[in-house]
């Protein structure tokens, strides 16, 4: 076992462990680094445990890991989603914390702040953002376009095994060696075999990569699903918003997720083999992996925002009781928006010697991206006048993304003029700025989006105490955290940096760890509404399945719905259908016939392919060539033997079909209706009573 | 003038006499073009960094060094008969010729492609003895970076067409195999669309420009 890798164990040896670093030299920092570990080891036990006490692997394995019902692969791309929240939320407090102890040198040893920071944004991007985004994509496109699943289901399972051992990646780097110290950008040299001959940026290119092949599969899927799979009479305008802003964010990440594939695996071919694509000597060039990450990297911000305003318009028009403004506008602006984030990247790095005038054309074509942005902000707040608004819990993170967001999008505006950005790039200034178009962003929208369409996924509402106190901790707590940077930000405080001399810089950082905790009691209120939500769940089931008067085809279905989603396809006649249909009268109609209904077949592919493809980095990292060859060839192999089992549908006979609808349209004729003021109290058991269409 | 029938998807449809199977095919060959111009996506960025690359030889050999040009006549003279060959089996599927036929195509075009990848790996040997080895400078990092990324491609066609032509003969003609020909089709002439690329900017745009 040597450093060189020639052993069994390639270079993975006892040193590897945090806790060797605890028993040779015990500190602050050695503590904090095996507490993580610690966290990590002990979640596993647990979780192991107690799937074992209470006798769970079997419904585990037949119900959730080889299913391919676009439903539960949604719903665990979420759960997985919130694990991850919960350490990148923790990163960002020990990081918070450390700044908060003032000038000097803090608790955290320099090298392993780098790798806070390193981790706390790949998770947050890619392994927060992006399978929450996904989660909820994939629960709602087949449901909001009548569609009984997505183009490629199995397709769909292995894109969540992917990006759930790449994930597991960034656990595995707590507890056996360490992450990369490069940021999320890993920008080379510094992530080089020249100054970084260690693990680190070995995990961060591996964890990419296959997570980027996950998010590929994931973005062909959703694109195939909405263009060939919608309802008869779902014409393209006939959409929902959020299904158009799927659409634009599924062709993101077809066209940008290889620039990121591409950056990677030169970078691992610099590492690995020796190559020249970006180290300082013998005509590499590092400007090309600044071009290539940002080529994937502005529009992947797009790509993470544009599904959230598609939330947020649903949830506006919904608890507005209103039309959306201005659909055709919110379309043809999401489509700019996906066109104009293909030509801003260079404003990341304004700074790395490109002339003035390509800085100014970068600048002017960041600009304009405020103007389709801006519109959808005038759009949303139409659909709010004269609506008969109803403050519940989605709505309240809407509202609350509404005026954080366009703070956001300004300070955007101002690092979008190059001379500006010159003065305040690479400061905390710039933090504030992502972080609060982020925040409010993406992660406001998908909690909302959790809340609202929680009872359609599981048949019961979630609390609304605890909801409420959710959104008050994470908005008051994301003021505290970010707006003191962007102050320090503009007085000149770098970011990344784990000391500062400057004694004025402190009283920000203390403003901003209280702001911290308080997002921290934002994540422990979701998990407690999560834990009330399901003792009281008796109190607020809604079983017929529209508890908020909902306007698309997903409210017309009952809660949860059946693994077909539809016992007949609907014949979509209007934009928001369903709402047209409770006007008219004509929602809940009774089928003539029913037909057999073929769904896809379990299978364990995606979990076979999510462990060996685990091996597979893990051994790529410690340069565990052997094994890296046979997982190889068993992957191969895996995706072979798979392709020749052709008997992948289960036929559900018309006559189930028939029995469960009908009975749901028994619940649904007896049944009392309830109206908009008592939609959060246990009456409201999913049966809407439009009572506010006046308002339109 | 008989107006042509309308098309499921982009390419050779496979026709009024496989409803079933062109209905299947529609989803899954709209998916699979998608998945294509992905990939395009990722030869386009390395053609891209071969460009930007061509003068970062640093002092090393460059392309009149290395550059076979009728090892590359050679090689392409046999991929764009693979691709004909891989038509020919498409043209077998979509008129309803014995199932044989297909499979002797597909065997044609697997010789045929198994031909270009050790002629491509003569051309890597002969390079490497004349000092041209990625790990040499920039410009070859770049010429290795992409000209084996096309031969990986052409690697995991063949390994397709093996794959395939076991499956059509234990399972014959389904829908799902029908739609995974079309499928394998397009990848093919794909990966010859690529190669008209490389031979227009790796070699003729090297050559001229160096």
């Amino acid at each position: 076992m040597t450093s060189t890798g020639s052993g069994f164990f390639g270079r993975l040896s006892w040193d590897a462990f945090p806790v060797s670093g605890l028993i040779e030299n015990p500190s602050a920092n050695e503590i904090v680094a095996n507490a993580a570990a610690a966290i990590v080891v002990i979640g596993v036990i647990v979780v192991v445990g107690l799937l074992t006490c209470f006798r769970l692997w079997g419904p585990l394995w037949r119900d959730w890991l080889t299913s391919v019902d676009h439903k539960k692969i949604g719903i665990m791309y979420i759960v997985f989603a919130i694990v991850m929240l919960a350490r990148g939320v923790l990163e960002g407090v020990a990081m918070r914390a450390q700044q908060a102890a003032g000038p000097g040198d803090g608790f955290l040893e320099a090298e392993h702040f780098a790798e806070l920071f390193s981790t706390h944004g790949t998770i947050m991007i890619f392994f927060v953002a992006v399978p929450f985004v996904f989660g909820v994509a994939n629960f709602l496109i087949p449901l909001m376009i009548g569609a009984r699943d997505v183009a490629f289901p199995r397709m769909n399972q292995i894109g969540l095994g992917l990006t759930v051992s790449a994930g597991m990646m960034l656990m595995v780097s707590l507890v056996v060696g360490e992450f990369s110290t490069g940021g999320w950008t890993a920008y080379p040299p510094f992530t080089g075999a020249a100054f970084n001959p260690g693990v680190g940026p070995d995990y961060w290119i591996w964890a990419i990569v296959v997570s980027g092949v996950g998010t590929t599969l994931t973005g062909i899927n959703f694109a195939v699903t909405i263009y060939k799979l919608r309802a008869p009479g779902m014409k393209f305008m006939r959409l929902p918003m959020y299904c158009w802003t799927i659409i634009s964010s599924s062709i993101l990440i077809i066209f940008a997720m290889p620039p990121l594939g591409v950056a990677a695996l030169l970078l691992a071919a610099d590492r690995y083999l020796d190559f020249h694509f970006f180290t300082n000597d013998l005509g590499g060039n590092m400007m090309n992996y600044a071009n290539l990450f940002w080529l994937f990297g502005h529009p992947e911000v797009y790509l993470l925002v544009l599904p959230a305003y598609g939330v947020y318009s649903e949830i506006f028009a919904t608890f507005s009781a209103k039309r959306l403004y201005g659909y055709n506008s919110l379309v043809i602006a999401t489509m700019c928006i996906a066109v104009l984030s293909f030509t801003v990247w260079l404003h990341h790095f304004f700074t790395m010697g490109q002339s003035a005038l390509i800085n100014a054309v970068f600048g002017i074509a960041t600009m304009l991206i405020a103007i389709p942005t801006g519109v959808k902000v005038y759009d949303w707040m139409a659909t709010l006048y004269r609506g008969r608004i109803r403050f519940s819990v989605p709505m309240l993170y809407s509202l609350s993304f509404l005026m954080l967001f366009v703070i956001g999008g300004l300070s955007g505006v101002i690092l979008a003029n190059p001379t500006v950005d010159y003065q305040v790039h690479n400061t905390l200034f710039l933090v504030a700025h992502f972080h609060n178009v982020l925040l409010p962003g993406v992660l406001f929208g998908m909690l909302a989006a959790y809340n609202y369409w929680f009872p359609k996924a599981f048949g019961f509402r979630l609390n609304e105490f605890w909801g409420r106190v959710s959104v008050l901790c994470w908005t008051v707590g994301f003021l505290l955290t970010f707006m003191p940077l962007y102050f320090v930000g503009l007085m000149g405080m770098p970011r990344r940096s784990f000391s500062y001399s400057d004694p004025s810089f402190q009283p920000f950082m203390v403003v901003a760890i209280i702001g911290a905790l308080i997002i921290t009691c934002g994540l422990f209120s979701v998990l407690i509404q999560l834990w009330v939500s399901i003792r009281d769940r008796d109190k607020s089931r809604v079983p017929v399945g529209d508890p908020w008067d909902g306007r698309t085809l997903e409210w017309s279905i009952p809660s949860p719905p059946p693994p077909y989603n539809f016992a007949v396809i609907p014949q979509v006649g209007d934009r928001d259908d369903f709402a047209a249909a409770k006007r008219r009268g004509v929602a809940y109609p009774t089928p003539d016939a029913y037909e057999d209904i073929d769904v896809p077949r379990n299978t364990g592919i995606g979990f076979i392919l999510c462990v060996l493809s685990g091996i597979w980095m893990f051994a790529l990292v410690w340069w565990i060539w052997w094994l890296v060859i046979f997982t190889t060839i068993l992957m191969i192999l895996a995706l072979i033997v798979w392709s020749f089992d052709t008997n992948n549908e289960i036929t559900i006979p018309a006559e189930e079909v028939r029995k469960d609808h009908e009975a749901w349209l028994g619940l649904v004729h007896s049944t009392v209706a309830v109206d908009r003021d008592h939609e959060v109290v246990s009456e409201n058991k999913g049966l809407a009573r439009p009572d506010m269409e006046a308002a339109v | 003038m008989r107006r042509a029938p309308p098309q499921s998807y982009p390419g050779i449809n496979l026709g009024q006499d496989h409803a079933s199977a062109d209905k299947f095919a529609e989803v899954v060959t709209f998916g699979f073009w998608v998945f294509l111009m992905s990939d395009l996506v990722y030869f386009g960025l390395m053609f891209a960094i071969y460009i930007t690359m061509i003068d970062a030889q640093a002092g090393g050999p460059g392309p009149h060094d290395l550059f076979d040009l009728k090892s590359i006549f050679a090689q392409t003279i046999i991929l764009l008969t693979s691709s004909l060959t891989v038509g020919l089996a498409m043209l077998a599927l979509k008129y309803n010729l014995p199932r044989v036929r297909i499979v002797f195509w597909f065997g044609v075009t697997l010789i045929l492609g198994l031909t270009f990848l050790v002629l491509e790996i003569r051309d890597f040997m002969a390079m490497a003895d004349k000092g041209g080895v990625p790990q040499r400078s920039g410009f070859l990092s770049a010429y290795y970076g992409l000209v084996p990324l096309h031969g990986l491609h052409v690697a995991a066609g063949c390994l397709w067409l093996i794959v395939l032509g076991i499956q059509l003969r234990i399972m014959g003609l389904t829908d799902l195999l029908m739609s995974r020909v079309v499928r394998l089709a397009l990848f093919w002439h794909f990966l010859d669309l690529i190669w008209i690329g490389i031979i227009t900017i790796v070699y003729f745009g090297g050559l001229s420009y160096g």
